[in-house]
């Protein structure tokens, strides 16, 4: 009998390693248990190379955190040369999916006190849907304690300045972009469908939601899609809200995302779309040679970051280049579409406690501020700069876009910046944005009934945060 | 006087202690990485504790109110989840191995090349289960070999899109599984048969028993404490599944959050580091798994008390 008890106890203690195991994850002291579950080859990547640069010079790294190589590429070609001698940058990549990249930004920011000088996050990048909570908060330095000053950010548009100010109005944040949003379509599925590839012609066609229900079901006559998927028209309507996605403590849904929703159904059940998801393989390649989608809802930045890229026959990493003639590069056009929107933007932030803050600065104007490089952004990568001297002059100028059939897109572009809204942001954008379409993707897939889509989004939102009231 | 001495220590060897002496690092490390972090489980179950955006909120003890809201969110729509997961893998897994492990035994049989096969079988466990996801999720995506494959066969006009349907990510989830773990159940059942002695399984041929026969009669009855012991420890590492349909689903759990299992569902309160409710749900699970040990533990044991008694 004793041997009995005995052994008894010794199965129960394994029973309790067992959970130990996995109850040991909740343990504070762990570093961001969700980001080493989504940890990707990019990730690791970064990681590796922060092993392999850390071991230099006292305080001479400069260590930026961001979530994809967007900023990194503009560094490279428009900064790096310039960095003194002796220095080195050290960016910390970690994909935003699951809020990876906020956890692990998190993390450092909180460990920021007790890092050794080469370990100390220098600047950090947000976006647009979680700026709130980092300008917020003690964790950012407010420019003019850096170096930039108003006088250098005022050439900006007012939209990007006024988002990135916290609450006493002290600026904490600048952006070398603007995200104004066009319909980027293709003019060969114009020219088959409606006749026209001129982009005043097709805006008739698309000019009110009505008008691009109509085009949606012409498309599908002659065999293509009028959107790509589920998440494409999100931000036409999530940006044009009347009331930020939270009321005091409670989560409101607004009238405008119910149409995003009934649009969206509408569109699936018709077959006006190809189902896919925000990203996914089949989304992109949508946007290639074999694609069957008429145009995608897009910024500056989508063009140049993502549709250029896509549209290539022989990819860039196979040694195509970005050409006219290489797949579907050259075949687009830009118009203002139904609705105009900002998706996104990328704000650039001094952290606090950086050893490195003249180079941070140095660093924010030259990207963010300098006429010279900002035009030279413009001309070579597409992107639509945070300038307005620049901007209009490029827009009045004689700048064509190769990818864009030769067109000049900017003077849309501008017009659209000076009507952007930022003022129904909240700092839960990101959480309760990809929730609300995830939960909804089952609806449009026919899982679930709508009221069951919006359960789920609900459940995901308070696990998410806790401290939100639903209904 | 030396030798008086010599004899006078011998009396008092005791070589129990190196016994306890070779214990310590043991329970030293349980003690550190386990003892301690359960205990603390149990304790931050008590508090509220999270993060809203970088600003701290709490610990503040509110008790049992965590628990109150486990217990009043999905808790047994996942649990559901998770079992149901579990077995799709699971029964699968135990036909295959228990067909693989009499075969590999048999005596009569002699299959060539059987170490082969063994290695083989047992590779896909080497392969990280997150890979292994990750490689499902491009084979099945809507525009992914398998849908092509199927295409040009000529057996489906459009693209099935798997993920999207419940049973679509159930299946594969247990299909992983199942790859997953039928080698090493393998291994473990073709031991437990090895370890019968031959005698009865020829004297049972000799008396003109047929394989089917000889498998229910003799094989099953003397591998029954083992087979009992891979049903409970598949059963507990089942409750435990993570990593494969995290992978697949993106952590979503998608659709309609039928392929959401327990520690999903903790892993989700990590998002804004809300240490009480994922602790409170460590704690329930860790009550669900000991429970099913004990239970293992007792049916393991009885049986034996009972063959003992009998004979």
């Amino acid at each position: 009998m004793k041997k009995k008890v005995v052994s008894g106890l010794l199965c129960a203690v394994m029973a309790a390693s067992l959970v130990a195991g996995c109850s040991s994850k909740s343990a504070p002291s762990e570093s961001g248990s969700t980001a080493a579950d989504t940890t990707t080859a990019k990730e690791t990547e970064a990681k590796t190379e922060t092993q392999k640069e850390a071991g230099g010079e006292g305080g001479k790294v400069i260590n930026i955190y961001v979530w994809n190589d967007e900023f990194k590429a503009r560094y490279e070609d428009y900064y790096a040369s310039k960095l003194p001698a002796g220095y080195k940058v050290n960016f910390v990549t970690t994909p935003s999916e699951n809020n990876a990249y906020q956890n692990a930004l998190d993390e450092a920011l909180l460990n920021q006190n007790d890092a050794k000088p080469d370990d100390k996050v220098d600047m950090f990048l947000v976006e647009a849907d979680y700026i709130l909570k980092y300008v917020n908060s003690d964790y950012t330095m407010d420019l003019k304690d850096v170096g930039v000053t108003e006088q250098d950010m005022s050439k900006q548009y007012d939209y990007t300045k006024v988002i990135a100010k916290d609450s006493k109005g002290a600026q904490k944040g600048i952006s070398w972009q603007g995200c104004p949003g066009l319909y980027i379509y293709r003019r060969s599925i114009a020219k088959a469908v409606l006749g026209t590839d001129d982009p005043a012609e097709v805006q008739k066609a698309i000019n009110d939601w009505d008008s691009f229900d109509k085009t949606a079901a012409k498309m599908k006559d002659k065999g293509y899609y009028m959107l790509s998927g589920f998440d494409d028209s999100y931000r036409t309507f999530s940006n044009n809200v009347a009331a930020p996605w939270v009321n005091g403590k409670k989560i409101a849904i607004d009238p405008n995302l119910e149409k995003w929703v009934d649009q969206t159904k509408k569109y699936t059940d018709s077959g006006y779309n190809q189902k896919t998801t925000l990203w996914a393989a089949e989304w992109a390649s949508g946007q290639g040679p074999e694609g069957k989608v008429f145009g995608y809802f897009m910024p500056a930045w989508g063009v140049d970051f993502v549709l250029a890229k896509n549209s290539l026959a022989k990819a860039e990493a196979d040694g195509g280049k970005q050409e006219v003639g290489n797949g579907v590069y050259g075949d687009w056009a830009a118009t203002i579409g139904p609705e105009s929107y900002n998706w996104g933007g990328t704000w650039l932030c001094a952290a606090n406690g950086t050893d490195n803050a003249d180079i941070v600065a140095d660093i924010m104007k030259t990207i963010c501020c300098d006429d010279a490089t900002m035009k030279k952004i413009v001309e070579e990568k597409n992107d639509f700069v945070n300038n307005k001297t620049v901007m209009e002059a490029l827009a009045k100028g004689d700048y064509k876009s190769a990818f864009l059939g030769g067109q000049n897109p900017l003077q849309m572009y501008c017009d659209a910046a000076e009507k952007i809204d930022m003022s129904k942001i909240s700092p839960y954008d990101q959480g309760l944005n990809e929730s609300f379409q995830n939960a909804m993707h089952d609806y449009f897939n026919g899982t679930v009934d709508k009221d069951t889509a919006l359960k789920n989004f609900y459940t995901s939102a308070q696990e998410k945060y806790p401290e939100l009231e639903t209904q | 006087m030396v030798r008086e001495k010599k004899a006078k220590a011998r009396k008092k060897v005791s070589y129990s202690k190196w016994g306890y002496i070779f214990l310590i690092p043991f329970f030293a490390t349980y003690l550190v990485f386990s003892f301690i972090p359960l205990v603390t489980t149990f304790y931050n179950s008590m508090f509220e504790n999270y993060r809203s955006g970088l600003t701290q909120i709490g610990p503040n003890f509110v008790g049992f109110e965590n628990y109150i809201s486990i217990f009043q969110s999905d808790l047994l729509k996942y649990l559901g989840n998770t079992v149901i997961l579990w077995i799709i893998g699971f029964i699968p897994q135990i036909f295959f191995s228990l067909i693989l492990a009499v075969w590999f035994a048999d005596f009569r049989m002699k299959l060539r090349g059987s170490t082969f096969f063994k290695t083989i079988i047992y590779l896909p466990n080497v392969i990280m289960a997150a890979s292994f996801a990750m490689l499902f999720f491009a084979l099945f995506s809507d525009d992914g070999p398998m849908n092509n494959l199927l295409i040009r066969m000529g057996l489906i006009d459009s693209p099935i899109r798997y993920l999207t349907t419940v049973w679509g990510t159930r299946g594969l989830v247990g299909f992983m599984n199942f790859m997953m773990w039928f080698g090493n159940t393998t291994i473990l059942l073709m031991a437990a048969i090895l370890g019968v002695d031959s005698a009865l399984f020829e004297a049972a041929a000799i008396d003109g028993a047929k394989s089917l026969q000889i498998f229910t009669k003799i094989t099953m009855p003397t591998i029954k404490p083992i087979f009992i012991y891979v049903l409970i420890t598949s059963l507990i590492g089942g409750l435990q599944m993570f990593d494969v349909p995290q992978v697949l689903t993106n952590g979503k759990g998608t659709p309609d959050r039928t392929s959401m299992t327990l520690i999903m569902f903790l892993n989700n309160h990590l998002y804004s580091k809300n240490y009480g409710m994922a602790g409170a749900l460590s704690v329930i699970l860790f009550i669900m798994t000991a429970a099913l040990s004990l239970v293992v533990f007792f049916i393991l044991t009885g049986s034996g008390k009972e063959k003992g008694g009998s004979r």
